[in-house]
């Protein structure tokens, strides 16, 4: 089974270029591959704004309410305990402020780590491109493109060609090992 | 941008070069093999001759520990007023040490700038290890070690529960809070670094462990997407929660009624302060491995003397409010107060470490105002290490002289550490020498994958310059 080609270009600006000109062949299942993320790259490939956030949002809310219900409940609800004479009513919710801050940062701070993950598809320790040697440029001085044989438009003959045209070198075809 | 503009004039200024933040036009490659290298290749000589006497001294700091928590917490000099010793002061210094990390992270990274990515990544883990340190000591200094889970939130055995209203416990949020958020936001920090460090693994044992911690980082824009939100969110979260932190560090000071403690200076104060004293500690530590690792293109001149303002910044806003704080305790018109200052000046106990945090903390930086101090390696160097020792001093005269003399002259006793809170403060540095060399030895030191970005090839409209001598001393 084919996975898709993997190619190569030269700088970090001819990627950018030849991105857009993927985008605007009307490629969907791409993707490029650099040492660090490139200015300007999401709207090179048409990508939209991640979604993060929302996650992130919804994780914070938790981490407040979290920590205000087990304050409330545990100081005022279950057991009212009077401390240098400081009540225990709906009055005491300032002192509880500190700890809900804190709370919401760490909740929301899990929800943007494991969100990431979750919206990254990682952990994924195997993958086809793995397989291919000239991969392991991507985390050096590499800019690498890949297209899956899963993408509509994609065609073995004419996609070469056509990465070809916008000036990749080293095409590779990868083999998907796993998924025969 | 006013690069190229014209004014109404018809004018075209000429634009001002800015200092590039790599020198010597290095390469992407460049910037791996030198980063990797370190991780790579057989460590020099000095990193053994630092790395035994930490492990020495983190002997020494687990014998400091056992011996406590097997007598009991009368091995300490701790007296009657003077309960909190040396014990919570080495807890706010290492704390404080502790808040450049986020700061360059975060706040710098949010104020976008890009100098702060050669330093950030070691700043970072010196964060972690400075926060390992300073949660041994209210750890340990409650006495009965075995008690110590009293600090979560669980209920005892009469079903009473903690006291929220406490900012001892809230101290115990914020620190656990920042603690667990530092270690989210360098890790992931690391994971492309670590996929660098996976592609050129050659031993089994390595190839398994960078492997499994890159989490199959496949350097995927589709996923630069993603995670740059995520580092993005990730600053915003932690520079409301790096201010806050050492804000409730003051708060267990500045909620109680001690003459001295009791003002609402404290949390700016203990802010700056932090920021202050940690960035002293980023030089100590970063001059020496700039050195060693022969990482001079990487961290330059402009990165010292930028840090080098931040300090003599810091350091001037730490001098206000020590002026300040002297000046509220005579305006204020309060003799308990004005007692307890003119006991930390010159009728208490420890007058000598007054003045030795005022000469480190406010007098010594003040030499960064001046260019060639701030360029010259061994001043910066001399000025950290004033930084470093007046820093500590500072907690010990907020903590110590506030509550050896308080209220009533009839309890007033004079505190003096004992030996096994020296071996034990001794120790820790250790234990933090030791955990940063480790972190030298096994982790990229620089931010390999956000140095190749600032670089100035990066940017998707560079154009290569035509002439041609720009490439040949690459």
């Amino acid at each position: 089974m084919i996975y898709g080609y993997l190619c190569e270009f030269p700088s970090a600006s001819a990627l950018y270029h030849a991105a857009e000109k993927v985008r605007d062949a009307g490629f969907r299942r791409w993707d490029v591959h650099t040492p660090f993320p490139i200015h300007g790259m999401n709207e090179a490939m048409g990508l939209k704004r991640s979604i993060l956030p929302w996650f992130v949002f919804f994780g914070g809310a938790t981490g407040t309410l979290t920590a205000f219900g087990m304050q409330y409940f545990t100081q005022v609800a279950l057991y009212p305990t009077i401390v240098q004479a400081k009540p225990t009513n709906i009055f005491t919710v300032p002192a509880f402020f500190p700890v809900m801050f804190e709370l919401t940062i760490l909740f929301a701070a899990f929800a943007s780590l494991f969100g990431c993950l979750a919206l990254m598809g990682l952990p994924r320790l195997n993958h086809p491109l793995f397989t291919s040697k000239n991969f392991k440029k991507f985390s050096d001085d590499g800019f690498l493109m890949s297209v899956e044989r899963r993408d509509e438009k994609f065609d073995r003959e004419k996609t070469r060609a056509f990465l070809e045209e916008i000036g990749a070198s080293n095409i590779e075809l990868i083999e998907d090992a796993g998924s025969a | 941008m006013a690069n190229g503009s014209t004014t109404a004039d018809g004018v075209t200024p000429t634009p001002m070069e800015r200092e590039p933040l790599v020198l010597n036009k290095r390469s992407y490659n460049w910037i791996t093999e030198r980063i990797c290298g370190v991780v790579e290749g057989p460590q020099p000589l000095l990193w053994w001759v630092l790395f035994l006497p930490s492990v020495a001294l983190m002997g020494l700091l687990l014998f400091g520990l056992v011996y406590l928590i097997v007598t009991g917490v009368g091995v300490w000099g701790n007296n009657h007023p003077v309960g909190w010793g040396w014990a919570i002061t080495n807890f706010v210094f290492w704390i404080g040490i502790g808040h450049a990390g986020t700061l360059i992270s975060a706040i710098l990274f949010l104020t976008r700038q890009r100098w702060r990515t050669s330093i950030n990544r070691a700043s970072e883990a010196m964060t972690l290890f400075a926060v390992m340190c300073a949660g041994i000591f209210p750890g340990v200094h409650v006495g009965r070690f075995w008690m110590v889970w009293f600090l979560a939130p669980v209920p005892n055995a009469n079903g009473i529960w903690q006291n929220f209203k406490s900012a001892l416990l809230w101290d115990v949020f914020a620190v656990s809070t920042y603690f667990t958020v530092s270690v989210i936001f360098w890790y992931l920090g690391l994971v492309p670094d670590l996929a660098t460090l996976r592609d050129r693994a050659k031993g089994v044992i390595r190839k398994f462990l960078y492997g499994v911690f890159a989490l199959g980082w496949r350097g995927s824009n589709r996923h630069w997407n993603h995670y740059e939100m995520a580092y993005l969110l990730l600053a915003a979260l932690s520079t409301p929660l790096v201010l806050s932190v050492h804000s409730v560090v003051s708060f267990d000071f500045a909620t109680s009624t001690v003459p001295g403690w009791h003002t609402t200076i404290f949390p700016p104060y203990f802010v700056a302060g932090a920021i202050f004293g940690g960035f002293a500690m980023v030089l100590t530590l970063m001059i020496p491995a700039r050195r060693i690792y022969n990482l001079y293109d990487l961290i330059t001149p402009k990165h010292i003397d930028n840090m080098a303002k931040i300090i003599c910044f810091t350091g001037s806003i730490v001098g206000y409010a020590y002026l300040m704080e002297l000046f509220i305790a005579w305006y204020g018109g309060n003799k308990y107060e004005m007692a307890a200052f003119a006991n930390r000046a010159y009728a208490g106990y420890y007058p000598w470490a007054y003045w030795c945090m005022m000469f480190c903390n406010v007098v010594a930086p003040q030499v960064f105002w001046f260019k060639w101090c701030r360029y010259n390696i061994v001043v910066v160097m001399c000025v950290c290490m004033c930084v470093n020792i007046g820093m500590w001093f500072e907690r010990f005269v907020i903590i110590v002289t506030s509550i050896a003399q308080d209220w009533l002259p009839g309890a007033w006793d004079v505190y003096k550490a004992s030996w096994v809170e020296k071996i034990t403060f001794a120790g820790t540095f250790g234990l933090f020498l030791g955990l940063f060399l480790l972190f030298i030895r096994f982790l990229p030191v620089i931010a390999m994958s956000e140095v190749k970005g600032v670089l100035p090839q990066s940017d998707p409209h560079y154009k290569e310059p035509d002439t041609d001598g720009a490439k040949s001393n690459a």
